[in-house]
């Protein structure tokens, strides 16, 4: 479904210049957000003591999701070999189901919208959605 | 029946009360033109839909969209029987226009992101899943007529 054309590729980089200083933020948020509108995927962190939105560790691992986000941003021309570690260590590790790779971008979305409303345009919308959805199919390579 | 804590009732009136019809509906519309363009397909005498732009600009876009909104302001007044308030409109969509139904979510994941886009912070993660639930109830009781 999902190729890349080269104004989708322009706008993801030029939307992620502006929004990337504040990808600490972004993250953090969008974690919490997923673990309190879909529930489901708190089985995923069943190790941390506290997955309230405010805790170190929700925050450390949103930093966590967007610095592996900025490394794609900067491998979107090839995000199968550029992700390709990352996929191992989503396949053979973390064992995500992919299907959850669908929520945490609808909710990284959710805060762009909030964060940057006149910037998160339908144009930058529509381009990130398939710049994410090509992210969650490079993470899914190394999975069977 | 659906369960609704009194934080999700009062969340969805809170929301929908301080919502701008005019301005949310049309943006929502449109933006589900634009990020899912294969929606254009229940709009062919709808005019210029060649662009993000033009959609955006469409006057029957706009009309329809307020029109939607509208439309949910019935599961919003009843929300203890959302199933049978939209088993009327569930025919319509399924009978008279064709909707496919996997198409409302598309719908509600970009009304939920105009609400986001206008609420800013305030959109807290627990006012997001609350007004995820209803979109979801609302989804679900417009596809139940189908066959």
């Amino acid at each position: 479904m999902t190729t890349l054309s080269v104004k989708d590729k322009d706008t993801v980089k030029a939307f992620w210049a502006k929004v990337s200083g504040n990808a600490d933020e972004i993250g953090a948020d969008a974690v919490a957000r997923m673990l309190v509108v879909y529930p489901q995927t708190k089985t995923y962190f069943s190790h941390w003591k506290d997955q309230s939105p405010n805790s170190p560790a929700v925050r450390k691992h949103g930093v966590t999701v967007m610095l592996g986000i900025g490394e794609a941003v900067a491998k979107i021309d090839d995000l199968k070999a550029g992700l390709a570690s990352l996929s191992e260590l989503h396949a053979f590790t973390l064992r995500v189901d992919p299907a959850n790779f669908k929520i945490l971008s609808h909710c990284i979305l959710v805060v762009m919208a909030t964060m940057f409303p006149n910037e998160f345009t339908p144009e930058v919308h529509v381009s990130l959605d398939k710049f994410l959805a090509s992210v969650a199919l490079a993470l899914s390579e190394k999975y069977r | 029946m659906v369960e609704w804590t009194d934080f999700e009732r009062a969340t969805i009136q809170d929301i929908f009360s301080k919502l701008e019809y005019e301005v949310v509906g049309p943006q929502a519309l449109a933006r589900c033109l634009v990020v899912y363009p294969w929606t254009q397909r229940y709009f062919g005498n709808f005019g210029n839909l060649y662009n993000a732009a033009a959609i955006m600009g469409n006057p029957m876009v706009a009309k329809h969209g307020t029109t939607i909104l509208h439309g949910l302001d019935r599961a919003v007044k009843n929300m203890d029987d959302i199933k049978n308030t939209y088993a009327e409109l569930s025919v319509l969509h399924s009978e008279k226009l064709h909707v496919d139904p996997d198409n409302f979510k598309l719908l509600a994941d970009c009304l939920t992101i105009v609400v986001a886009a206008q609420m800013g912070k305030a959109f807290t993660g627990e006012m997001q899943a609350a007004f995820q639930k209803f979109l979801a109830v609302v989804v679900t009781s417009l596809g139940r007529q189908y066959h």
